[in-house]
């Protein structure tokens, strides 16, 4: 029998959880020396209330959904992958090689290769730690912590000794060809009269985002390799007994995590930067495991809660330009949600639950 | 490569393993009582700015000591209350550590000095001495053995001492002591140290209060004895380096000494040869800064030699009733 009814625990579980998490930032400003109230009026003003600022909580936004998935399909298999930083990495990289050496005549086909690039490199990336762990045992939470910093020395080598152009100082490639330049959300929205997110570096991957909720609610609850998924995260001799092969399921959800992280790597290097920089990431595939938590991991609550991180984001960035709060208030508050959406999860459900229990035996 | 040379490779490996070993032995006690510690490296993070703050404001490297030891052992309960007494994800629980020591050592540190989130350099009594072992001078003019006293043992801060007298404490402790059976009990069978009678929550929290103050000894040497001073993300990934040598020490004090003195001399050779040349061959720096990761890879695959964690690790322990 549940403890609790279904809404409950989708919905008034991560409320409790996220408030918790806002009292205790609130409290943090306050230390400083800051008005919350303030600060959030702030935050909503730069990130909310110009379409300039709408561009950039987008753009956030596109990274979070992306590393939210990767996170989110490890949990449907009971794995927690902690790489995702590193398979976008390696992402980034595979979308700078497309883009550098072959010669497209449309951004659209560009994008397309380029998204089988990035979600190819990722996806090889994430496939050592999925093989050792399904073989050998070896655990992935490890393997992926150490496959980060592997992914960030090949990058480093990568960038310096190899694809940086003769003469240039910073470890970076040279800029994209004209022709792979995604569209923004300004060339597509705006018009003469009405200059909509100007300058902001929201792009077409968002809508390749969105997409890819859609695909992972699709693979997860209407496909058979979708059921596989969750019946080995439910219970793997449940799953075996069934005939399903943890290898097998360990490495597919793997892949296909990776190559969700490296997806990312689109929106970053062929849609802002235009060419593959050293710290491209800026943390997103951390992000992801935030999102994942907050979300449930279920796309619905992923596209809110990278939402959610997108306008903190932006909001951080606005915080810091006007105020003494440096941008480091959204690493503690996403450190916040992370402990009361994840780890104290019991804290918040189990007066919940001991609530609803002695509500049912009264009725 | 001179004498000279081979012994200042050698002293800034010293240097450089004393927080890896520190740290590695904080987890070593959290992980053999069964509790996954991925956030070492958010405690020292948070140690070495608590310390390196309050010496600079009182001049004091003692205080400055003491007050890394209370941040670590703050975010240790943190890790404690959410893995131990919630039963929640201890692994979820060390990745929020160290997002919450990352972003709040900053936050503080621009508020109390305002200088882009570091400390003020520290100077005189607030940074820990090196210590220069009796006879060192006498015994300098000694072939190879004088130099080799002076330079390599003589004259490291009290803390590097502090660490490697720590490996064979931790060792009798861990094996010859009552409570530290009980402790590699816990984290083995948890159940049957239950029906012994001893408190299962009791000796986790124990073993997690002992790796916090660890942890700021090694966040505290850091900041007041490696460095002058706190600057932001100052660990660069030690924790996780540390984490590394457990592994790679497969869970055992002695082990952890080696792997901690070969991964920190990996370090003092990158610091010091950005590029080696091997015969016609270059090693590129960036191969050096990710071999520990390597090898720890390697060897959790088992293709040399098995690393098995302790058997209870990462499960919380519900009471039957």
């Amino acid at each position: 029998m549940d403890k609790m009814p279904a809404w409950a625990d989708t919905v008034l579980v991560p409320l409790i959880s996220i408030l918790l998490a806002a009292i205790l930032s609130a409290l943090v400003i306050l230390a400083i020396g800051e008005s919350p109230l303030d600060a959030l009026s702030l935050m909503i003003e730069g990130a909310l209330m110009r379409s300039s600022g709408w561009g950039y909580t987008l753009y956030y936004t596109t990274n979070f959904i992306f590393t939210g998935l990767c996170v989110a399909i490890a949990f449907h298999a009971r794995m927690f992958n902690i790489g995702g930083e590193g398979q976008a990495m390696l992402g980034g990289l595979g979308v700078a090689l497309v883009c550098l050496y072959i010669p497209f005549p449309h951004w659209s086909l560009a994008l397309l290769v380029a998204a089988l690039a990035a979600g190819a490199f990722g996806a090889l990336w994430a496939l050592i730690p999925a093989y050792l762990q399904a073989k050998r045992g070896s655990h992935i939470v490890i393997t992926t912590i150490m496959f980060n910093f592997i992914a960030a020395a090949v990058l480093n080598y990568v960038l310096v000794n190899l694809l940086r152009p003769v003469g240039a100082m910073d470890p970076a490639t040279a800029n994209f060809p004209e022709a792979t330049h995604l569209p923004t959300f300004q060339d597509m929205f705006a018009t003469a009269d009405n200059p909509l997110f100007r300058g902001s570096p929201a792009n077409v991957t968002f809508f390749l985002a969105v997409l890819a909720c859609v695909a992972f609610w699709l693979l997860m609850w209407r496909t058979r390799l979708g059921y596989e998924i969750r019946a080995f995260g439910h219970s793997e001799t449940a799953a075996k007994y069934a005939g399903i092969s943890p290898v097998r399921i360990t490495v597919v959800a793997m892949l296909i995590s990776g190559g969700l992280a490296g997806l990312m790597a689109l929106n970053t290097t062929m849609g802002e930067a235009e060419r593959l920089v050293m710290n491209a990431t800026e943390g997103a595939g951390f992000i992801g495991i935030a999102v994942a938590l907050m979300g449930r991991s279920h796309p619905i609550g992923i596209f809110l809660a990278a939402l959610l991180f997108g306008f903190l984001y932006q909001g951080g960035a606005e915080l810091a330009l006007w105020t003494s709060i440096p941008r480091e208030l959204i690493t503690v508050i996403q450190a916040l949600v992370i402990l009361f959406t994840g780890a104290l999860d019991n804290m918040v459900r189990m007066p919940l639950e001991k609530l609803f229990a002695a509500r049912r035996k009264d009725a | 490569m001179d004498l000279a040379t081979l012994l200042q490779v050698l002293d800034s490996t010293v240097r450089l393993a004393t927080p890896l070993l520190l740290a590695c032995l904080a987890g070593l006690f959290s992980e053999r009582s069964g509790v996954v510690d991925i956030g070492l490296e958010g405690k020292m993070l948070a140690a070495a700015f608590a310390s390196a703050a309050v010496a600079a404001l009182t001049g004091s490297v003692w205080l400055g000591l003491l007050a890394g030891v209370v941040a670590s052992v703050l975010m240790s309960l943190i890790h404690g209350l959410a893995s131990i007494t919630f039963r929640g994800n201890q692994l979820i629980s060390g990745v929020a550590i160290n997002f919450l020591a990352s972003g709040l050592t900053v936050l503080i540190a621009q508020d109390l000095f305002g200088q882009g989130g570091r400390t003020p350099s520290l100077i005189g009594a607030g940074r820990f001495d090196p210590i220069t072992l009796p006879f060192a001078e006498a015994l300098s003019g000694v072939p190879v053995l004088g130099p080799i006293y002076a330079e390599l043992i003589s004259g490291h801060s009290i803390l590097v001492y502090v660490a490697f007298a720590m490996v064979p404490l931790s060792w009798w402790i861990l094996f010859r002591t009552r409570f530290g059976l009980r402790l590699r009990a816990v984290g083995e069978s948890p159940e049957a140290v239950d029906t012994a009678g001893v408190s299962v929550t009791g000796m986790r929290y124990a073993a997690v209060l002992i790796c916090g103050v660890l942890c700021g000894l090694a966040g505290a040497y850091l900041a007041t004895g490696l460095q002058a001073g706190f600057v932001r993300e100052m660990t660069a990934g030690r924790g996780y380096i540390a984490l590394a040598a457990l592994i790679f020490a497969k869970w055992r004090p002695v082990y952890a000494l080696w792997a901690c003195l070969l991964f920190g001399l990996l370090q003092a050779v990158a610091l010091r040869y950005q590029n080696i040349h091997l015969g016609g061959i270059t090693i590129p720096v960036q191969v050096m800064d990710a071999l520990p990761y390597i090898l720890t890879v390697i060897i959790l695959a088992g293709f040399v030699g098995k690393a098995i964690p302790p058997r209870a690790g990462g499960e919380p322990y519900v009471k039957e009733r």
